[in-house]
């Protein structure tokens, strides 16, 4: 792991601001405490993906807590990035579904498209590439997420392939990446298939 | 196998429109007024006399649930809090209704929250279901704009507001416990019952908290009668379920089909079969990962209902079917499931959060066979220890697949065993 700095000072944005408003008042009154999470995600979104300190101590002002209680919000959820990240988040399952169906590969190809290890960076700040736990999504096995969209029904080709597209600065289309919509079985003859 | 106007879910592969029109034609938000003008009592009893067993793993009757709440609103407000957590390796059915059916989510939980006199319900949804989420809120708009929801929701003069809580990341939030706690801004813990929610729960106040599924079949149920409900499937494990199938099948998917399919049918008809076919079938895991695994000769024979899959000491848990075949490295497979519960694990229990992490690294040396033949009963030892010593049902989770890997995979560790310490 490399060094990092940690920025002396954060503050939401305007509209950042209005947003956690926005979320604060979605929990009763007096129950304020109940946004951390959404205010912190917020944060780390406005801060290129990663949750510092200083923003840390702004969402406890923000609301009124104990920085030490959001400190252990932030250390608990592990979709919070404590140190900093690539832009394109690479999150690769391989859980037991994903592990029946090939992540092995899938992680293969990552590693070699990226030249990196789990938990590691690419020089540009482009790419980071983690292991995760199950997604979600396990009849589209084996998959990755990368930011926020979903990458389902990989091979290794397939997963080098999206990799590829977003270096050169493309959109590869989200969801199964073979023939299939969704969930359904592929060979599915159904409405709209 | 399932008729078609048995279906609760017509569009869960998402190909038809998904918005607040396209639910309508499905029949969704139809006499919603009507079915609230018919009172609290009768919504719960209907629940209750179709026999729904709670979608989310434990199968506790939803009606009976709904039933331990305060009849009336006292000083504190009354809450519903769904559970759209859905982390449990192997499923992925709750993603589907919150994508391709999400009014039906929206109905739900009006009619569970006026059955329950809540005017307020969160649904936690994990953080990484970002699109699901962003199609939820966007049925939850148009149902604010269409007057179905908020002040006088349906006319009924009933006010309700539906409000979406992200996770981040914790499987354990999907424990109700945890959940309510993550909801009130914290470490998603679980605390010890009782109190149970429906007493204190989120905020202190009376709480129900229901997995995604669960609520979003009430509205059929009672729209079309407790006894259409209990009439499928058997008795005490009634209804229709999604089922999802995953690992060594040709054709992997979510289906919705009746309770007590089958396994054998619910693999071969909609999940394409086993791959190289039936005979190649070496175990499944029949209700996500928290499940025992059962072998070809269960599988050939078992029915996938609460009680056909507890005869054979696993569960039905969230019906998630992960296939295994004969190339399956077993051992690696369940010691995989035991790093993910090492990993998971809040930390709250010593039993729990010491246990976990020694039976992962227990299974990751038996994976190799770098272990003694001891040991497997050592190992077997530790999952007693675990099992039943904690707060939540995380260390039974961990506990489980292996005593299941244990049970019916023993010769094969003893094989790696020896022959790694070349015997």
């Amino acid at each position: 792991m490399s060094a990092f700095e940690q920025p002396k000072s954060f503050a939401f944005t305007g509209e950042n601001l209005t947003r956690a408003k926005q979320h604060m008042a979605k929990y009763p009154e007096g129950r304020q405490n109940s946004a951390v999470m959404p205010l912190l995600d917020l944060a780390q979104r406005q801060h290129d993906g990663w949750l510092p300190l200083a923003a840390m101590d702004h969402v406890a002002e923000v609301l009124g807590m104990e920085p030490i209680r959001v400190y252990e919000v932030a250390n608990f959820y592990t979709m919070y990035n404590l140190k900093p990240v690539g832009r394109r988040h690479v999150q690769v399952c391989t859980n037991i579904c994903c592990l029946l169906r090939g992540s092995d590969d899938v992680e293969a190809a990552c590693r070699k498209e990226l030249g990196i290890d789990f938990g590691e960076t690419t020089d540009d700040g482009m790419f980071t590439l983690t292991e995760v736990e199950c997604l979600g999504a396990c009849v589209n096995a084996p998959m990755m997420q990368i930011n926020d969209d979903y990458y389902e029904d990989l091979d290794a080709k397939s997963a080098a392939k999206i990799l590829k597209e977003l270096k050169n600065g493309g959109t590869p289309k989200p969801g199964p990446q073979n023939a299939r919509k969704g969930c359904e079985p592929i060979t599915y003859k159904g409405k709209g298939a | 196998m399932l008729k078609d106007k048995d279906r609760i879910f017509p569009n869960i592969y998402g190909f038809e429109d998904v918005s607040l029109a396209g639910a309508r034609k499905r029949g969704v938000w139809d006499g919603t007024k009507e079915l609230m003008a018919k009172g609290r009592e009768w919504m719960v009893n209907e629940v209750k006399e179709s026999g729904l067993r709670g979608r989310g793993g434990a199968g506790f009757s939803t009606g009976m649930k709904w039933s331990f709440m305060p009849k009336e609103v006292g000083e504190r407000p009354h809450f519903l809090v769904v559970n759209a957590d859905e982390g449990e390796p192997g499923t992925c059915k709750d993603r589907e209704i919150l994508r391709n059916e999400p009014h039906m989510m929206v109905e739900g939980a009006l009619l569970a929250s006026f059955a329950m006199a809540a005017n307020a319900s969160y649904i936690y949804i994990r953080g990484e279901f970002y699109r699901e989420t962003e199609v939820l809120q966007r049925a939850i708009d148009e149902a604010y704009e269409a007057g179905l929801i908020g002040k006088n929701a349906c006319g009924s003069g009933w006010d309700f507001d539906f409000i979406i809580h992200r996770g981040m990341g914790a499987y354990i939030c999907g424990e109700e416990g945890a959940l309510i706690q993550s909801l009130e801004g914290k470490k998603g813990q679980p605390r010890m019952k009782p109190p149970f929610p429906a007493n204190v729960g989120l905020y202190g106040c009376p709480t129900t908290v229901n997995n995604v599924e669960s609520i979003a079949v009430t509205p059929d149920i009672m729209r079309r009668g407790a006894s259409w409900f209990s009439g499928l499937g058997r008795p005490n494990n009634t209804g229709t379920k999604l089922f999802a199938v995953s690992g060594h099948v040709n054709a992997p998917c979510v289906v919705e089909e009746e309770m007590g399919i089958p396994l054998k049918e619910l693999i071969e008809k909609h999940a394409g079969g086993v791959r190289g076919g039936w005979d190649n079938l070496m175990a499944v895991i029949p209700g996500g990962c928290s499940t025992p695994n059962i072998t070809k000769p269960e599988c050939d024979t078992v029915l996938m209902d609460f009680d056909s899959l507890k005869e054979v000491k696993t569960g039905l848990g969230t019906a998630a079917v992960i296939v295994m075949d004969k190339s399956t490295d077993i051992v690696r497979a369940i010691a995989r499931l035991s790093s993910f519960y090492a990993h998971e694990s809040c930390g709250q229990c010593t039993p729990c959060r010491e246990g976990t992490g020694w039976m992962a690294r227990m299974m990751r040396r038996m994976t190799k066979g770098d272990a003694a033949i001891e040991e497997i009963d050592l190992l077997e030892e530790v999952t007693r220890q675990v099992e039943g010593h904690t707060i939540c049902a995380l260390g039974d989770a961990a506990a489980w697949p292996i005593q299941g890997l244990i049970r019916n995979f023993r010769p094969e560790i003893e094989r790696r065993i020896n022959e790694y310490n070349g015997a």
